[in-house]
């Protein structure tokens, strides 16, 4: 990518520089953007596949295996080269695509398997007495199960987000990194202060988001916040 | 023409194959770094996880550094050290990166598994009178064995991915593939350098786990027993006059 033609604002080399901030404010404000919406659409459409491929997995031993043996090798391909293989997949027309799909596949991984390990981990005593209540499948699932197996899958949810956010990055190859994009600006330029910049916001966006999760956890599960009051 | 055939194209390349930018020799680098990496993180990080784990202590930080680690890019600390400390000390700043984000999964894991030897396990072997060094040396290590292996496989295909983005700031590696196809916009070298980087990543991982399986001491143990059983060995005695 070539870098952002601009005047000289501060020397390179310093480590502040709060000109940056307020010429480049836009520069960074799209970053910004792009990475938000490509993490969130990430995670989004993985949580919504990984559930599909879950309570697929439970339905037989040897379904589980493959859809657990091959998310293993998938995480196990490092992510730049998975993106460099979607690319021509998808064209390069489409790159953002391609990046959105390889974030969709790396938090596909993590979540598949908080479903399938936080569903296992319900009690069968719950799962019992609800169909001695004459609970049907959904019913059981979306009010006894889902609700139980809420830890599990929220910890997954928090490290599928996590990643994702530091994962965005690399769409940097094909111009779509979000604050990696103003990571290659600031290598191309030996720009210290863009790097810090970019470094900081990446890594705050990835905290908030992971406050933001535990917040919801909080929220969906008012019976442990009654537990800890007592 | 196909990414298939594109890809086959550079592949079958003669001149892919040779010389300081050839397959080869990036794979000669990448494995180098990698190693290099592996070995500093390991003789960092393992003595530190035991002897937390064995005295219990420090598990906030060792569970916690997982965390902190997932949530910075390693393309973000790779351009952080380059701005740093400049063009000319590349390797040691992809080397910096390597090593910092292979500690954390060398760290947790054995941390962790230290911390869930059995209780029972421990306490007799001190009623068998061993001192707290010899507890951790011939129990508590064995036992955590999977989990240190576990974390020592994850590090390895960290260290391997990372080693990919470090192109990203001019580094050697298969990475280079990816990167330079990716600026000439070259499909068959950036699908094929993916391909290669992908290659060596699951051949370790599949390495790993046949290692983990001969040396998990619990199945040794019971193969051990069940050879004993097979070969039905008599009793020698030595008939005294």
């Amino acid at each position: 990518m070539a870098p952002v033609p601009t005047p000289a604002l501060c020397p390179a080399s310093s480590w502040f520089c709060g000109k940056y901030i307020t010429d480049r404010s836009h520069d960074i404000e799209l970053a910004f953007q792009e990475h938000v919406s490509l993490t969130v659409g990430g995670v989004l459409i993985g949580l919504v596949i990984s559930f599909g491929l879950a309570l697929l997995a439970r339905r037989a031993r040897w379904l589980e295996s493959i859809i657990l043996g091959g998310s293993t090798i998938l995480y196990t391909i490092p992510s730049l080269a998975l993106l460099a293989i979607l690319v021509p997949i998808v064209g390069l027309s489409q790159s953002r695509l391609a990046v959105l799909i390889g974030l969709v596949i790396y938090s596909l991984v993590i979540l598949v398997r908080a479903f399938v390990t936080g569903l296992r981990g319900v009690p069968a005593d719950a799962v019992e007495a609800a169909r001695g209540m004459g609970f049907g499948s959904t019913r059981l699932l979306f009010k006894v199960e889902l609700p139980l197996a809420l830890p599990t899958i929220m910890a997954g949810l928090r490290v599928a987000t996590v990643s994702t956010v530091a994962m965005t990055t690399l769409g940097v190859v094909v111009d779509h990194g979000g604050f990696g994009n103003l990571l290659d600006d600031a290598f191309a330029k030996s720009y210290r202060f863009e790097a810090l910049t970019a470094a900081v916001l990446c890594v705050l966006l990835a905290l908030v988001a992971d406050l933001l999760l535990l917040a919801i956890q909080r929220l969906l599960s008012p019976w442990r916040r009654k537990a800890v009051a007592r | 023409m196909s990414i298939f055939s594109k890809t086959g194209n550079w592949f079958s390349d003669g001149a892919n194959w040779h010389g300081s930018t050839g397959i080869p020799t990036q794979l000669g680098k990448h494995l180098e770094l990698s190693g290099i990496a592996v070995g500093v993180a390991v003789i960092i990080a393992i003595p530190i996880a035991l002897w937390l784990g064995h005295i219990g202590r420090g598990g906030a930080l060792a569970i916690n550094i997982s965390n902190v680690g997932r949530a910075i890019p390693t393309y973000a600390l790779l351009v952080l050290l380059f701005v740093a400390m400049g063009v000319f000390h590349r390797q040691l700043e992809t080397l910096i990166s390597l090593v910092a984000f292979a500690l954390p999964p060398l760290l947790t894991n054995a941390y962790v598994g230290v911390r869930e030897v059995d209780p029972r396990a421990k306490e007799a072997a001190r009623g068998m009178g061993m001192t707290g060094g010899q507890v951790l040396r011939r129990v508590e290590v064995p036992l955590a064995m999977p989990l240190i292996m576990d974390g020592l496989r994850l590090a390895v295909v960290q260290v391997i991915a990372t080693t990919t983005v470090a192109a990203l700031i001019g580094v050697g590696g298969l990475g280079r593939f990816v990167v330079d196809g990716f600026n000439n916009n070259d499909p068959g070298e950036y699908t094929g350098g993916a391909v290669l980087v992908a290659a060596l990543a699951v051949l370790f991982e599949g390495l790993f786990v046949l290692l983990q399986r001969q040396i998990d001491p619990v199945r040794r143990a019971r193969r051990r027993g069940r050879v004993a059983r097979r070969a039905h060995v008599e009793p020698q005695v030595e008939l005294v006059d």
